[in-house]
């Protein structure tokens, strides 16, 4: 058992890293172009490239906002 | 390269204060090991329909290289402390020195074989994981491991050479520009396995790497200036008081 949850813990920091904020917002993102792209039929390249850089700022400034 | 590196300061470290002999049978162990996985792993990503295989590899590099890219600008903005492979290298010499000696195995120094198995795994493992992604993606593994091969014998060349960490590698930077391509190519790909089409096709590659360097390099300013104002009011209640 011990080891199981060591080899998951290294998956999960291997994948997911320190913030698993920016790996969930990476899936919601992804699940929206699909969406938009399929149900919609709108050609959405712009979304992924506009919540790359939404995650990437929301994930510095929590790690750098000194208010908390 | 980056992984070279700080796979190479590690066994280094472990080699020159404990025994050689046990840590390059911990680093061929688990060369052993990342080889099985890489053909095991390589050939079963050959046969996945090219736009499942995008969506998923596309989601995965665009979290490592937002991680990356996370990392490089706190450490370029002083957030977080500089990856110092001097210091990293003198860290692993004193706890390999303070380790007591355990035969195991058939291994004469299990301390010595186990840090070095899993520096070069670690290391290893994501130097495996965008080596086939990138290759399957293009369905040209050849070039990628070409590039990694060649990347790795440089650094181990290099290092044994000096016999000592190589401190002078600008990492932080390297990292930066790792986290832009893994970011950028992670977008592109995994926005086309959901189905998008890029303006201009693979050319969208030019102008998203770009963007994407200068979204995290504006980031960088971004947080200076941040820091350099949360400070501000401190050295201004300092001259009242």
């Amino acid at each position: 058992m011990k080891q199981l949850k060591a080899f998951g813990a290294f998956w999960y920091d291997f994948i997911v890293g320190d913030d698993w904020h920016v790996a969930a917002l990476v899936v919601i993102g992804l699940v929206a172009t699909e969406l938009l792209t399929h149900a919609a039929k709108v050609n959405a390249w712009w979304l992924l490239p506009v919540i790359a850089a939404v995650a990437l700022a929301w994930s510095l400034h929590r790690v750098t906002d000194f208010r908390k | 390269m980056v992984e070279a590196v700080e796979a190479l300061t590690i066994v280094l470290a472990t080699g020159i204060t404990r025994e050689w002999k046990s840590t390059f049978q911990g680093m061929a162990a688990a060369l052993v090991v990342l080889a099985v996985i890489t053909a095991a792993v390589g050939p079963a990503i050959g046969h996945l329909p090219l736009t499942g295989l995008r969506l998923v590899v596309g989601a995965l590099l665009l979290i490592f290289g937002l991680q990356w890219l996370r990392k490089a600008v706190l450490r370029a903005t002083g957030y977080k402390a500089l990856h110092d492979e001097a210091s990293a290298y003198l860290r692993e010499v004193a706890a390999a020195e303070a380790a007591t000696r355990q035969s195991r195995r058939g291994v004469s120094d299990w301390y010595s074989f186990t840090l070095a198995f899993k520096g070069v795994l670690l290391e290893g493992l994501e130097v495996v994981f965008i080596v086939i992604t990138f290759g399957d993606n293009q369905r040209d593994i050849g070039a990628a491991v070409i590039g990694a091969a060649a990347a790795i014998i440089v650094v181990t060349i290099t290092g044994i050479a000096v016999k000592a960490p190589l401190t002078k590698v600008p990492e932080n930077w390297m990292k930066f520009a790792v986290g832009v391509m893994l970011t950028s190519f992670g977008t592109f790909w995994g926005a086309e396995g959901a189905g998008v089409a890029w303006p201009g096709n693979d050319a969208a590659l030019l102008v998203l790497v770009p963007v994407v360097a200068l979204v995290a390099a504006a980031y960088i300013f971004w947080l200076r200036s941040r820091k350099v104002a949360a400070a501000a009011p401190a050295k201004e209640s300092e001259v009242v008081a």
